[in-house]
């Protein structure tokens, strides 16, 4: 076996991930603890300061709820939440995530994040629950406050260590496994509560640029479903695992549409000028009350724009030009301040990219384009797991006391089905649209929870040591394979013994892409069609066994991609379940293409216990009328 | 081929354990060659182009050039990122030259105080309130439902 030393460090409360949720947890529960004696210990694959799907930084805060203005309150926010995931909501979570987030959002101006104010000194809104910021180093800058909690509240944080798999007592977790990626080192994390925020799932399904462009998936491409894969793994209870999401971006770099839609009141229209959201409203009738609620929901305003694309009445254009000459009419009478006004809208669309797609500024200045004088293409991206925003995969996890009714309540918020195991951010399901405000509030929450939690069950599991190496040998297993095979070929990626992780990940793509509704498939999918994706996933999943690495940056590859099959089964199995279509603009069953509120309106749960998938309905019990 | 490095300018950040292109990558791609002392991308397929490498780099040897399976050659985007703003030269295809600077934080780095200077408001550990609430929500008292 691999000769890597074993690491082991002890702690109370242990963080998995560095991104927004986990970035929340930290700052929150290294209060908590420190008030009483325990300590804090974050792991991260990347370094704090960039790492997430925050990374690059955002153009903007997409979830605030101004309650102080007495404009919004959290009500307001579950209805519009509830609409846009087509009925299918945990509203206790939703809700008590709008109650902490504008607390949240305070906190990031005050250390440092510029927000934008108008003339009063008041937030600019994007839209109705959107704010602007000057968003380049949103991460830097919340980083940089968890890891001053952590270390002022004798906490600690390690970078450039891949977290792989759970430590189990029975059924309370214990901790958790993984390597650096850096020396040839083994970690052990022992802790009396876990926190999975390890973020959701990206090059699950094949994307559209499968050549350089690979990497430019709309959701970043280090997102590999550890969360699902950690959680799953746990035996934690996982729901709405069918919700995938597809942006529609600018095309190809993916660029945000969220401020030319909403800041610049931007038309989309189709080839032959063709407004899908006008000439189609008839299709909104089919599904439900949902098709009627303002706004429509996300995945039914992909639809409509989808049914263009399927008629051949593509490129679908986002008028820009249109939208600025609006704006420049306003101002016909005032050269002086039309001009002044069009400086402003430049500066401010090109910062829109700049900030957090910087490639859709290379792709506009590559084919020249001046959005005051021709229309850009805006296309679907290809499906991501990621229930921060209007996909809602993740764990099934317990509401707070006050909001939660007792079906969704056991004990602690923000806990799974698994003891001392809690989520956040995208690792927990059925709470979206919480975006990076929602999921650094969610991940405060989750915090103070886990350090009720271990004062309530303050004893360290026990870490069976026999288990503890045969997860050392399993995990490094794809280093040996490459040392014993990889001399007998003569190149080092071909050869009969073993699979390296980049075409492991192709082949998984290419299943989830033509089997389970990717953009192929025009993201459609059936009964047969989905039976025949689990058979190839079957055998792809015996394949893992025979993955193989060169190195610890191909060790990492070979687990992520692993964690991508886990993602793709429980997506494939719980679309299978669910025998209608809901969310027809994320994916349509060809066999089953009606929304039935009378059978399906409830959450599809499951769970993968000693090699058993287990799937179940749970009813939607709501909180606010 | 997303970023890349520069070869006249890249000094492997001096010969130290790590250089700042490999520290900041979130993706895990950036590498040392030890024997040249010059970084390179392992893996351009799978850079997000989210800049970090770029923006970090102290020699401003690391450059990005647009996906080459969809994206016309020619266009620039070059970031100069300082303690408070950060300015970005857009070169077109065409020529034409664009210069934006925009803000990125209000505060000293490194100055981010944890509770925001709103303090230990909540310090029941049985509340709903996290610790610096209800004041950091600017309410006087946490949003619940009635039941």
């Amino acid at each position: 076996m691999a000769n890597f030393e074993t690491v082991e460090v002890t702690t109370d409360i242990l963080i998995c991930g560095g991104g927004m949720a986990a970035c929340g947890a930290a700052v929150e529960a290294s209060y908590w603890a420190n008030k009483n004696g325990l300590k804090v210990t974050l792991v991260d694959k990347a370094a704090m300061d960039r790492s997430g799907a925050v990374a690059m930084g955002l153009s903007a805060i997409n979830q605030y709820v101004d309650i102080n203005s007495g404009n919004n309150t959290c009500e307001d926010y579950v209805r519009y939440v509830r609409n846009d995931l087509m009925g299918i909501t945990r509203e206790d979570l939703v809700y008590d995530i709008a109650r902490h987030v504008d607390s949240t959002v305070h906190l990031f101006e005050k250390w440092g994040l510029p927000i934008w104010l108008d003339e009063e000194g008041k937030y600019v809104h994007e839209g109705r629950w959107q704010l602007m910021i000057n968003g380049e180093s949103y991460k830097v800058i919340v980083a940089e406050a968890a890891k001053n909690a952590l270390t002022q509240r004798g906490g600690e944080y390690f970078e450039r260590v891949f977290i792989t798999n759970p430590l189990m007592d029975g059924d309370r977790i214990a901790g958790a496994v993984g390597f650096s990626t850096r020396e040839e080192k083994f970690y052990v994390f022992k802790a009396k509560a876990v926190l999975a925020a390890m973020g959701g799932a990206v090059h699950v399904f094949k994307p559209r640029s499968a050549g350089e462009g690979l990497g430019r998936a709309w959701y970043p491409p280090w997102n590999s479903g550890s969360s699902l894969a950690f959680t799953l793994l746990a035996g934690a209870e996982q729901t709405c695992q069918e919700v995938r999401f597809i942006p529609v971006r600018f095309k190809d770099a993916y660029g945000p549409v969220g401020a030319w839609f909403l800041l610049f009141k931007s038309r989309a229209t189709n080839a032959f000028g063709g407004e899908y959201m006008v000439e189609r409203t008839d299709e909104l009738k089919k599904w439900g009350s949902y098709g009627s609620v303002k706004p429509i929901p996300a995945n039914l305003r992909n639809w409509l724009g989808m049914l263009d694309e399927f008629e051949g009445k593509g490129p679908i254009f986002m008028r820009t030009e249109e939208a600025i000459q609006k704006i420049a009419d306003q101002y016909k009478d005032d050269p002086k301040a039309y001009k002044k006004k069009m400086k402003e809208l430049e500066a401010e669309a090109w910062e829109d990219f700049l900030d957090m797609t910087i490639s859709q500024a290379i792709l506009w200045a590559g084919t020249n384009v001046e959005p005051e004088v021709k229309p850009s293409e805006i296309a679907a991206a290809e499906p991501y797991f990621i229930g921060s925003h209007s996909g809602a995969s993740g764990a099934w996890v317990s509401g707070p006391k006050d909001l939660a009714p007792p079906e969704y309540f056991w004990g602690y918020e923000y806990m799974s089905t698994v003891k001392g195991l809690f989520c956040a951010g995208d690792a927990s399901g059925a709470s979206s649209h919480k975006f990076s405000s929602g999921s650094h509030a969610e991940g405060r929450a989750a915090g103070k929870s886990m350090v009720r939690f271990v004062l309530d069950n303050n004893t360290q599991p026990n870490v069976d040591a026999a288990k503890v190496e045969e997860l050392k040998k399993e995990i490094l297993k794809p280093l040996d394979i490459f040392a014993e095979f990889g001399p007998k070929s003569s190149d080092p990626d071909i050869n009969p013994e073993f699979i390296k992780p980049k075409m492991f990940m192709f082949r998984l793509q290419k299943i989830m892409d033509e089997y389970a509704g990717g953009v192929t498939a025009g993201f459609k999918t059936n009964k047969p069609k989905l039976d025949r994706a689990l058979e190839l996933l079957t055998w792809l999943k015996e394949d893992s066994a025979k993955l193989a690495a060169e190195n610890l940056h191909e060790l990492m590859r070979c687990h992520e991609n692993v964690q991508r099959l886990w993602q793709a089964e429980a997506h494939v199995r719980t679309i299978l379940f669910r025998e209608e279509t809901r969310w027809p603009g994320y994916y349509f069953r060809s066999d089953f293409p009606s929304l039935d509120e009378e059978n399906w309106k409830c959450f599809v749960n499951l769970t993968y216990k000693d090699g058993n998938w287990e799937m179940k309905k749970v009813p939607v019990i709501s909180i606010v009328d | 081929m997303p970023s890349y490095v520069i070869l006249e300018k890249c000094d492997g950040c001096k010969g130290q354990d790590k250089t700042a292109c490999m520290y900041i990558c979130p993706n895990d791609l950036m590498v040392l060659d030890k024997e040249k002392m010059k970084a390179w991308n392992r893996a351009p397929e799978m850079c997000w182009e989210c800049y970090n490498c770029v923006k970090i780099c102290p020699q401003q040897a690391i450059d990005v050039r647009g996906y080459a399976d969809f994206v016309p050659m020619g266009a620039s985007v070059v970031p100069l990122r300082g303690s408070e703003d950060i300015m970005w030269t857009v070169k077109f295809r065409s020529g034409q030259v664009k210069r934006f600077k925009f803000p990125i934080r209000t505060t000293a780095e490194g100055s981010a105080v944890p509770d925001g200077g709103y303090g230990e408001v909540t310090t029941d550990l049985a509340s709903q309130c996290l610790y610096n609430e209800p004041a950091a929500l600017k309410l006087d008292a946490l949003p619940t439902v009635k039941k």
